[in-house]
């Protein structure tokens, strides 16, 4: 087990799409243990995606367990995650171990369903909701080289909330 | 050695005041930091974080051309907590309610005597004009709980006016 480096923007790593795992080996358990070792020994992180540590390859940690009041699915890795569907959205401040120092409000679906592998390759599918849900998708948009900072809205958009915004700011279902 | 300076530049809107400051800016050796612009009534605003080599009055002095071409009024502060003193918002609270004198005082009153630190307020007017409806989106940092901040803006609440206190959750990742 290793703290991995975490890359930082304007590397040109995080800007590209990740590879999809497929041989479930002892290296894909090796490379998640040192990514959760990784997260959890920066700020608070709630979940770090594989190619923050210049590993391109379609792989998440997520976990909102211990935050009070959030409804959650406990510990997830999260291997070649797809969302299935997506219903509603919400504003939400977001910052990024990526990206030092700045935080920005993000437009995220609030409702997905996803389809994800665990370690051993078990294909799994999870309803989630609220913060979790925007973990996911923050977490996600790292494996199709997107950072939150390309999806910051203004701050007054908040303003319009109860306008109909366009599914367009919402992630593809999936990266082809 | 640099110091940041706060710029501040306001004049009736005209299309490309913002590429002519800032090339003036580029052109004169300054970096540029933190910046917050709008358009406000017919107005627009600059606000915007300078740094430069040069002293705070060469830097009205190279502005001043553009300033008279474009009708801007132009302010410069020295600033003395530089970039990145981000303090992130944990309390957002939104307020609607019928326009009318002083909705934005009594609300950042109360906020205020509870220690609520306001750090980004926008607010608008819409509605039709002879009913109009104010909008406020305010967030801050406040160490009461949601609970206490509700309570103390429950007096306002009980006139009309619609407030909603919600949690900024951060998300890390
Ligand atoms: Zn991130």
């Amino acid at each position: 087990m290793a703290i991995l480096k975490v890359l930082k923007l304007p590397d040109p790593r995080l800007k590209q799409v990740s590879a999809p795992v497929e041989s479930f080996d002892q290296a894909v358990r090796d490379l998640v243990a040192d990514l959760e070792e990784t997260r959890l020994a920066g700020p608070a992180a709630v979940g770090i995606a594989a190619p923050q540590v210049g590993v391109l390859r379609r792989i998440i940690i997520v976990d909102v367990s211990t935050r009070p009041k959030t409804p959650n699915h406990g510990h997830l890795v999260l291997i070649n995650p797809e969302i299935l569907h997506w219903e509603g959205f919400a504003i939400g401040r977001e910052g990024c171990l990526s990206v030092p120092d700045y935080t920005g409000n993000v437009i995220r679906a609030t409702h997905i369903r996803l389809r994800a592998q665990d370690l051993d390759g078990v294909e799994h599918l999870y309803e989630m909701e609220g913060f979790e849900a925007r973990a996911v998708q923050h977490e996600m948009d790292h494996l199709d080289g997107l950072l939150f900072v390309d999806r910051v809205v203004s701050r007054r958009t908040d303003l319009y909330r109860r306008q109909v915004h366009q599914p367009a700011v919402f992630p593809r279902v999936k990266a082809q | 050695m640099s110091e940041w300076n706060l710029l501040t530049l306001v004049g009736a809107d005209r299309p490309g005041i913002v590429a002519r400051v800032t090339r003036v800016l580029y052109e004169f050796g300054c970096n540029l930091g933190e910046a917050s612009m709008t358009r406000l009534g017919g107005n627009f605003a600059i606000m915007l974080m300078v740094s430069s080599a040069r002293s705070p009055g060469e830097i009205l002095d190279a502005l001043k051309p553009v300033a008279e071409t474009l009708g801007l009024r132009i302010h410069l502060d020295p600033s003395t907590g530089g970039l990145h003193q981000h303090l992130t918002p944990n309390v957002q609270v939104r307020v609607f309610g019928a326009d009318r004198a002083g909705i934005v005082a009594e609300v950042t009153e109360i906020l205020a005597a509870q220690g609520f630190n306001i750090l980004e307020l926008d607010s608008d007017v819409a509605g039709e004009s002879n009913r109009p409806l104010y909008i406020m989106n305010i967030q801050g940092y406040s160490d009461q709980t949601l609970e206490s901040l509700i309570e103390a803006l429950a007096p306002l609440a009980a006139r009309g006016i619609s407030i909603d206190v919600t949690p900024v959750d951060l998300l890390i990742g």
